[in-house]
């Protein structure tokens, strides 16, 4: 009965956990703040860089951006490549048809990436400082939070290049009994273990190869950057929804105290 | 149920208070409702300021440039047609512009920044039809005393080449001068006044 | 008084005040569960007066529906405070109705002569559920084209050939397409209003029969000189001054969501709908909404019999018509469950963690563990249902007092 119980429990336990999709290792802390406007201008900068030649953001206009601190005339200069007006949504010219001919699935609007990816800020961080080099993809490389990544690694030049450290898991069933450093060490292990033992490769951490012109901290500012403004874009009213959240509890409150005291005084009729 | 012993004004002030503050409370949630009627950001978006690029715009000609989804004209007129706009005084209905149709910069005989360009909302001041551009002197439909403007076919009103209206006709008052700018010699940005932007 | 004589002469509004508010007698006792029936009024009134103002900003086409959301949650003075009261209170509208049946299931506010106001209960149950279900296509975002792609699925499950055409008929086309989006919303648009009246012969029952209470008495059976009952009290204003209070605490937790979680961990607005539909590209797990998920637990429960998904389907849809014949199953002598036996109880709280169970195993995938767990729950779903003539019967009850107690 006992084991019933915790049998049951342990079924409904990962609740929490059931959006998780796409797998990948638990997201790094990104630490974002959406009231620091620097961070967004700088992300917006970058995206309009680096992220906008196959991605569009097209539910965004432009002249969101005034509303964290930048004018016109530094919207139009600094993100604006195209030109076109300010209350201009945020397109590319590339089309889906293109896109899929060119890199086999078209790059997918970014506007909701922080809402759709479950960790939203925090994914998105550890997405980009992720990438490592993979001679088996397309592009030579592939991400430890999106498997067989359908993009480049367009910040490397920033970043650098980052190699794999392999482990190797010996797995039976869904256990893993084992974990060695080299593929020759876990052969060996293999060797007198019946069939029901995989071998498998996966990524333990990332070396960085080739420096990149930037420093490590240096570039998890990009990064968080990035994740900033992909964010504020995501619900561009949120921090504008709690503020107003706050007023309009205060007032509730207010109103159901009064209302309580008003209930207790005509119930003193009721015997 | 009796109701000995109740405080009988402290019960009508709670019960105010409470409708005072739930009335309150209702207001508020008005504001949505009525503000989400209001242009979105996309319609302020599409009613923008419009640039205007006139450096093709040859002396006589008219251009048509949309604004907020109306017509708005330039019309570039030749130094024949300023000379021939002082002789209309008479047939005006309003030739100093008094009634409030211009920003007070177009206040003018011209009723425009630049003498030669006229910046104008292309609908006729009656019905809202859009007037025809007649620039040619004397045709035969018109008459001999005509010295180009615009005339409203749907209901025979007739406007000169600074879109003030002529007497007698349906249409009330002179064409709308949108708000506008010259942001260089050749472009006007029309929907905002200078200095603004 | 003279204005109001002038109505009245006219318009019956005096009679009508007293009749369904000033002289209208409810018994004192309410408790805390009394407060979700005029919530639930109050939500249905969020919903349609915040339904109506998006609709006049949504596109119902394939090609501009989820755009036209995006618009008005970015684009429109706001737009977003408007979808979010929508959205919130379409899963508020379902819990506060949940607690309004359960009062309705612990204080036998079924029995007779309340069967058919009970009944009417269900069937506005019923409409709110067809009514949630088209709105939920209407976003156009992964969850909504696949999960409408599902439950359409079902009717394609009903045997001697008519599943398949019943379901392209439902869609107006071979897949979910826009097509099933135009009449989707159309229908989501009407519902509402079939809801308010059906809410409004609901209280017209309620006030031919008269309010139940917590101890399950009858109190026009006791009645004074007057022919007033005993332990009755005018709705207006004892009642409607405590709804207010009622109300004021369920917007402090309503609006708390709204303004401060409105995607309330992906219960309400789920990740994946903010991916638009995309007819070539499954997500990897499916969901409905909260409040659906007991009924699609028990769907899944159910294994495929002779090549079919019917039985699975007449389970889930058996799940919801067995709560028609309830008046008829409770065969105990008293009505509420403050006189009822440990037999009685130890059913209901076994069929609150019942639902709950549920309704949290169709959230998750499923695995061998979960579709038997499932299937255990589904049998003591059916079993509170199906077994209460007996166990109802046999229940030591206590003996019921004359008067309300407090």
């Amino acid at each position: 009965m006992k084991k019933l119980i915790v049998g049951m429990i342990l079924a409904l336990l990962p609740v929490t956990g059931m959006s998780a999709g796409g797998g990948g290792p638990a997201p790094l802390q990104a630490n974002i703040d959406l009231s620091n406007h620097a961070s967004i201008q700088r992300g917006a900068k970058l995206f309009a860089n680096y992220c906008m030649g196959c991605h569009s953001a097209k539910y965004v206009r432009y002249k969101l951006f005034t509303e964290v601190g930048l004018s016109e005339d530094d919207i139009k200069d600094n993100l604006m490549f195209a030109g076109g007006k300010i209350g201009d949504l945020m397109t590319i010219a590339m089309t889906d048809e293109d896109a899929g001919g060119w890199f086999g699935a078209p790059a997918p609007d970014l506007t909701l990436t922080a809402r759709i990816r479950p960790g939203g800020a925090d994914w998105i961080y550890s997405y980009l400082k992720s990438f490592y080099v993979d001679p088996s993809r397309p592009l030579g490389v592939n991400n430890t939070y999106f498997s067989n990544v359908g993009m480049p690694h367009v910040l490397w030049e920033m970043q650098g290049i980052q190699t794999p450290v392999y482990k190797y898991e010996i797995h039976h069933g869904s256990d893993t009994v084992a974990v060695f450093d080299t593929e020759a060490e876990a052969d060996a292990y293999l060797k007198d273990k019946d069939e029901n033992h995989r071998l498998e490769r996966v990524v333990d951490r990332l070396e960085m190869a080739q420096a990149g012109t930037l420093s490590a901290a240096e570039y998890d500012q990009v990064a968080r950057d990035l994740a900033t403004f992909m964010t504020y874009i995501a619900e561009p009213i949120k921090l504008e929804r709690q503020r107003m959240g706050i007023w309009v509890m205060l007032f509730l409150v207010v109103f159901t105290v009064l209302a309580y005291f008003m209930k207790k005084e005509w119930w003193k009729d009721v015997h | 149920m009796s109701s000995e012993g109740v405080d009988l004004k402290k019960r009508r002030f709670l019960t105010a208070s409470t409708a005072v503050v739930g009335t309150v409370g209702a207001g508020f949630a008005a504001v949505p409702f009525i503000a989400s009627w209001l242009p979105s950001e996309r319609a302020k978006a599409a009613g923008a300021p419009e640039e205007a690029d006139i450096s093709k715009l040859e002396p006589g000609a008219l251009l048509r440039v949309k604004w907020r989804g109306k017509v708005c004209w330039v019309v570039h007129r030749t130094e024949q047609n300023l000379t021939d706009m002082k002789t209309l005084v008479d047939k005006l209905a309003d030739p100093d512009s008094e009634v409030p149709q211009q920003p007070d910069y177009c206040k003018n005989e011209t009723r425009s920044i630049k003498p030669q360009y006229g910046v104008l909302v292309g609908i006729c001041t009656h019905l809202g039809c859009s007037p025809t551009y007649r620039p040619e002197v004397a045709p035969a439909d018109l008459g001999p005393d005509w010295k180009g403007g615009f005339f409203c076919p749907c209901h025979g009103s007739f406007f000169d080449l600074a879109g003030r209206v002529y007497s007698g006709v349906p249409a009330p008052t002179n064409l709308v001068v949108p708000p506008h700018q010259y942001l260089s010699d050749d472009m006007i940005l029309i929907g905002i006044d200078g200095g603004a932007a | 008084m003279s204005f109001m004589n002038w109505i009245d002469e006219r318009f019956p509004a005096t009679k009508v005040w007293n009749e369904h508010l000033a002289q209208y007698y409810a018994p004192k006792n309410f408790n805390f569960w009394y407060f979700f029936g005029s919530l639930a009024m109050l939500v249905l009134v969020n919903q349609i007066v915040t339904g109506v103002w998006l609709a006049m900003m949504y596109k119902p086409s394939a090609t501009e529906a989820f755009a036209s959301v995006e618009y008005i949650m970015r684009d429109v003075e706001y737009g977003w405070l408007l979808r979010y009261l929508h959205s919130t209170g379409a899963s508020m509208f379902f819990l506060v109705v949940y607690l309004h049946m359960f009062r309705g299931l612990i204080y036998g506010s079924y029995r007779k002569p309340r069967e058919l106001l009970w009944i009417i209960g269900v069937i506005i149950y019923v409409a709110m559920m067809a009514t949630a279900f088209m709105g939920y296509l209407l976003p156009w975002g992964q969850m909504s084209y696949w999960g409408a792609q599902v439950i359409v699925n079902l009717f394609a499950a009903f045997p001697f050939g008519i599943g398949e055409p019943l379901s392209v008929w439902i869609r107006g086309d071979y897949v979910i397409s826009d097509a099933t989006l135009n009449r989707f919303f159309a229908l989501h648009f009407l519902l509402p209003f079939v809801l308010a009246a059906l809410v409004f012969i609901h209280i017209v029952a309620l006030h031919k029969v008269g309010s139940n209470n917590p101890d399950g008495i009858e109190i026009k059976k006791n009645k004074d000189e007057n022919g007033i009952p005993k332990d009755g009290i005018p709705f207006h204003p004892y009642y409607t001054v405590k709804d207010v209070v009622g109300v004021g605490v369920f917007m402090i937790f309503f609006l708390g969501i709204v303004f401060f979680w409105p995607d309330f961990g992906g219960f309400f607005l789920e990740a994946p709908n903010f991916e638009p539909a995309n007819p070539l590209k499954t997500p990897e797990h499916i969901v409905p909404v909260w409040y659906f998920t007991p009924f699609y637990a028990m769907l899944r429960a159910v294994p495929p019999m002779l090549n079919s998904q019917f039985p699975g389907v007449v389970v889930m849809f058996a799940a919801i018509i067995v709560l028609f014949f309830l008046p008829w199953l409770d065969r105990s002598p008293v009505k509420s469950i403050r006189y009822k036996g440990m037999l009685f109880k130890g059913a209901i709280a076994t069929f609150v963690v019942t639902f709950v169970a549920l309704a949290a195993l169709g959230t998750l995938p499923s695995t061998p563990t979960r579709t038997l767990l499932a299937q255990i729950f589904t049998a003591l779903y059916f079993a509170f249902f199906l077994l209460m003539p007996f166990y109802s019967k046999m229940d030591k009850t206590k003996p019921v007092p004359e008067r309300v107690t407090k």
